[in-house]
């Protein structure tokens, strides 16, 4: 080796440098790859735009669940509106009970009115009302994607 | 022909190398000869095999864990991960295959008892004092085994698909969606999508079936080994000293 100089790196560790930075950059990599991996870009799952068929099927004054699609059909006084039937505490489905009037979820016992508002707790918030609009068909479209202001009405 | 002749062919020599023979010399090589058995101290203080020092509840823990991965494996010939196979294979389990319906409550009252002892033996670790100083590392590790155990148990709750699974994973992984910043984004990559599907369902058997007990025997070997290398079971503050 020649005389020690305290400023120039020796050529060991220029390469240990180079070697660690190489890890480095295969980890970063690695991480990036795992994580464009492991996020599916295409989804097979339903489409958030669900068809309830003709509004004539929905009776004044009636609220319809619709199982499949996870949602309400309601026929008000002053029009039809959707709601998400997804609790919004923690995605359980809630279930119409017309015998008390109310929307109820089986999992942790919170409550909605079928205007969606919260009656009880533990859900933080009411129901949201979904997007709704008649299709050139005339049958009843809901985008479950997106999300209204109450008190919306669709007038048929 | 003896015991003795056996362990003097060659064929047995070729595999236990360290010999027979009673003396302590022998009796700690075949210890440490074993690829299995090295992890494990070639000694150990007769207070320390006494059940009133562990309850053995490491070792229980250990046993449910040997029976959950002989039973899981056999439950694995019978069943698809797919929708709506899977339901369907857990059912045939129950009222079709032969001694399924055993193999099938074995594995999950194994879980149960397993999420029970591991805790159990937390518990009787941290009140004796066990964790201290030199064995804190160890401690850390079995955290990590404690994690490990109560995500496979949430893994496996998946598989029978069937209503409270859904629910269960549904619920579970909205809690998981709370999480600040990430907690969408995990939630979004633990299920392969937006919602409990074909894709979760694959993503938790690959998880409960492979990564989470690679893990689990990973870190119950550095655990073992740790045992000898912190001076061995701790017996109480006397002995430690």
């Amino acid at each position: 080796m020649p005389e020690d100089d305290k400023t120039q790196p020796t050529r060991r560790e220029a390469f240990i440098k180079l070697g660690v930075g190489s890890v480095v950059a295969a980890c970063a990599g690695a991480a990036v790859f795992g994580y464009s991996y492991l996020s599916p870009n295409v989804l097979y799952e339903p489409s958030p735009i669900a068809n309830a068929g003709k509004p004539d099927r929905y009776p004044r004054g009636s609220v319809t669940q619709d199982l499949e699609a996870g949602i309400y059909i309601v026929h008000g006084p002053e029009g039809f509106y959707a709601l998400s039937a997804t609790c919004t505490h923690l995605g359980c489905l809630t279930v119409w009970n017309a015998d008390l009037g109310i929307i109820a979820c089986p999992c942790h016992g919170s409550k909605f009115s079928e205007q969606g508002v919260k009656l009880e707790g533990p859900a933080p918030r009411g129901l949201p009302w979904l997007k709704v609009w008649l299709s050139d068909e005339g049958e009843l479209l809901v985008d479950r994607a997106s999300v209204i202001p109450p008190k919306q009405y669709l007038r048929t | 022909m003896t015991l003795q002749d056996i362990r003097d062919t060659r064929v047995w020599r070729s595999v236990f190398r360290g010999g027979s023979g009673a003396t302590n010399l022998r009796r700690s090589m075949a210890i440490q000869q074993n690829v299995f058995l090295h992890l494990a101290s070639v000694k150990a203080r007769e207070r320390a095999l006494q059940f009133s020092v562990t309850w053995y509840l490491g070792t229980l823990s250990f046993g449910t864990f040997l029976i959950l991965v002989v039973t899981g494996i056999l439950l694995m010939l019978y069943y698809h991960p797919s929708v709506p196979q899977a339901y369907a294979d857990m059912k045939d389990l129950q009222f079709v295959v032969s001694a399924g319906v055993f193999l099938r409550n074995l594995h999950r009252w194994s879980a149960h008892t397993m999420v029970l002892l591991v805790f159990a033996h937390m518990f009787k670790v941290f009140y004796r004092g066990a964790y201290r100083k030199p064995r804190e590392f160890n401690w850390v590790i079995g955290v990590v085994l404690l994690i490990v155990t109560l995500l496979l148990s949430y893994t496996g709750y998946l598989l029978p698909w069937d209503q409270l699974a859904y629910w269960a994973i549904t619920v579970g992984s909205n809690i998981m969606s709370a999480v600040p910043v990430m907690g969408q984004k995990v939630r979004f990559l633990m299920l392969g999508g937006n919602t409990v599907n074909a894709n979760a369902l694959l993503r938790f058997y690959v998880l409960h079936c492979v990564i989470l007990p690679l893990a689990a025997i990973l870190f119950i070997a550095v655990h073992f080994w740790r045992i000898r290398k912190d001076g061995g079971l701790y017996t109480g503050h006397k002995e430690s000293q």
